[in-house]
């Protein structure tokens, strides 16, 4: 039984003669809180589909809490950045966190009011509670965010991967899913990528930089050498003498 | 109301209403879904399965019932595999379902087989078989509606996080199509292949209209497809004694499609004041 939440080993994958990953390894404990920063085309959703079973690498191997990504279903929460379902799809925000159940329930199982009690508990925490009966249709873009975060955190995953989840969330909205997910991180590992430096926060434990391949091995110091090779131009960390956080904490704006 | 004295219109009637149930609960997955094409493929190529029945002397319903599972295994495989090309994919099943079937008939030995009352439905030559049949069918896909709505609500909604979830989404979303065959066979003799796709979603669409869950289309798209059924039978029936000989599939058809625009109307009125 491995220690580790997440091993990719030497991990190429190739699309169309275009390379998207080369041979990116990474290790990731399962306590650990990681964010992968990289430009636009990096390759971090694709990392994350690799992580999910979802997409197979053409080379490298892949361990999710030590086994196939396909025999870890379930126990991988996973927030994707677009939404690619129907908006016009005849469902309602309990419905579609009730989804994050699927996992712990049998097929052939109906779902039971303890798979109620845990979509609207993992609804209360981000704030959308009171929208539970909406369709989903008839929600802003940063309220469908919190549904889908709310969906992956119904699951009770042991890791959890987002993909830009800060990206349409507001300010006040957008801190208290910091605080959620600094909770969250003492009980299971956590991956976040982004495009955004400046929407890091200072909570997360390590970053590494994507872009194809990875730069700097998830460490929590990020150098500014690492940064430059990911985005092909230097860019500038907002807090020097504090190696580990890429933003200053609080009180800035993270936009 | 004298037409219920007799027993063949009884069991058109009794069978109309069967499939009703079939024809709500699955096409609300299919209007949801947005694959009416798909199952109108799957539908469209059951006709080669009547042909093969006439040809080779067994029961046409049987073949359709075969060919309309070949046809929702095949487009179902090649759902996620094929992307945009699976529109081609279920033309093809389409046309060949219905060249295969005419084809099969020709080479049927001895009389030409009635293949319009396959095409278009029949009020006559519904068997009792049948109507047990259809109850069977209903049976089933609610029993399977039952044990894996969570699967198909999943599956159908988004199926990227089904897989996620750890739902093995092509094997549940080809028994979606198949139990969309199985309601289709249900339709054939009331409304016939071609028109069944029509059946099936018009009054889920109806449904759509005035819910906002897969639960409530369906409690509305079955009354409203049995109501639709009911009317085009009847119609069809007093229009006869009227001296106007009309079949009753296409007018069930073009009932539903009527009460289709007036739902709409209706909703359109009432704006964004309702569900």
């Amino acid at each position: 039984m491995s220690d580790l939440a997440i091993e990719l080993c030497h991990v190429s994958l190739t699309r169309r003669g275009v390379p998207i990953l080369a041979d990116v390894s990474l290790e990731l404990a399962r306590d650990e809180y990681l964010a992968v920063l990289g430009p636009n085309g990096g390759g971090k959703t694709t990392l994350l589909k690799v992580m999910l079973g979802l997409v197979r690498p053409d080379s490298g191997t892949v361990r999710i809490l030590g086994r196939e990504p396909e025999q870890a279903r379930g126990q991988v929460g996973y927030v994707p950045q677009h939404v690619r379902f129907d908006l016009d799809f005849p469902i309602r925000v309990l419905d579609v966190v009730r989804m994050g159940r699927l996992a712990a329930r049998e097929p052939f199982r109906r779902f039971r009011g303890e798979d109620d009690a845990a979509a609207h508990a993992a609804l209360e925490r981000v704030e959308m509670s009171p929208l539970a009966g909406r369709p989903i249709g008839a929600l802003s873009g940063g309220q469908r965010q919190r549904v889908l975060i709310a969906r992956a955190l119904a699951m009770e995953p042991r890791i959890l991967l987002m993909d830009e989840p800060m990206a349409s969330l507001d300010e006040r909205i957008g801190r208290n899913l910091w605080e959620l997910l600094e909770e969250l991180s003492q009980q299971l590992a956590i991956v976040l990528v982004s495009h955004d430096i400046g929407a890091i926060s200072h909570y997360v434990r390590s970053v590494a930089c994507l872009n194809v391949s990875l730069h700097g091995h998830p460490a929590r110091e990020l150098s500014a050498e690492a940064i430059e090779a990911a985005y092909g131009c230097p860019i500038e960390l907002l807090a020097h003498g504090h190696p580990h956080r890429v933003l200053a904490p609080h009180g800035s704006d993270p936009s | 109301m004298e037409a219920l004295a007799l027993p063949f219109f009884q069991r058109v009637v009794l069978a109309g209403l069967l499939a009703s149930v079939a024809c709500g609960v699955v096409g609300s997955y299919v209007v949801a879904k947005r694959i009416s094409t798909l199952a109108g493929g799957i539908s469209n190529a059951s006709f080669g399965g009547v042909g093969l029945g006439y040809w080779l002397g067994f029961s046409p319903m049987l073949g359709a019932a075969g060919f309309a599972l070949l046809a929702s295994l095949a487009i179902g495989v090649g759902w996620r595999r094929l992307g945009s090309g699976i529109d081609t994919m279920t033309s093809m099943v389409w046309a060949l379902g219905m060249a295969l079937g005419i084809l099969f008939a020709s080479l049927a030995p001895g009389y030409s087989p009635d293949l319009m009352s396959f095409l278009f439905g029949s009020l006559l030559f519904v068997p009792w078989e049948y109507v047990a049949v259809v109850a069977m069918l209903d049976v089933a896909i609610l029993w399977a509606v039952w044990l894996l709505g969570k699967e198909f609500q999943a599956v159908t909604f988004d199926d990227e996080f089904a897989e996620v979830a750890g739902v093995p989404v092509e094997r549940t979303f080809l028994f979606l199509l198949a139990l969309t065959a199985l309601a289709v066979v249900t339709l054939i003799r009331v409304v016939g292949v071609i028109l069944a796709i029509a059946l099936l979603t018009i009054p889920s669409m109806i449904g759509r209209h005035w819910s906002d869950s897969l639960g409530g289309m369906m409690a509305i798209a079955v009354p409203t497809c049995a109501a639709c059924v009911l009317a085009g039978l009847f119609g069809s029936w007093a229009l006869a004694e009227a001296g106007l000989s009309l079949p009753p599939g296409p007018l069930v058809i073009v009932i539903a499609a009527a009460g289709h625009a007036l739902s709409a109307l209706a909703r359109r009125a009432q704006g964004s004041s309702a569900p």
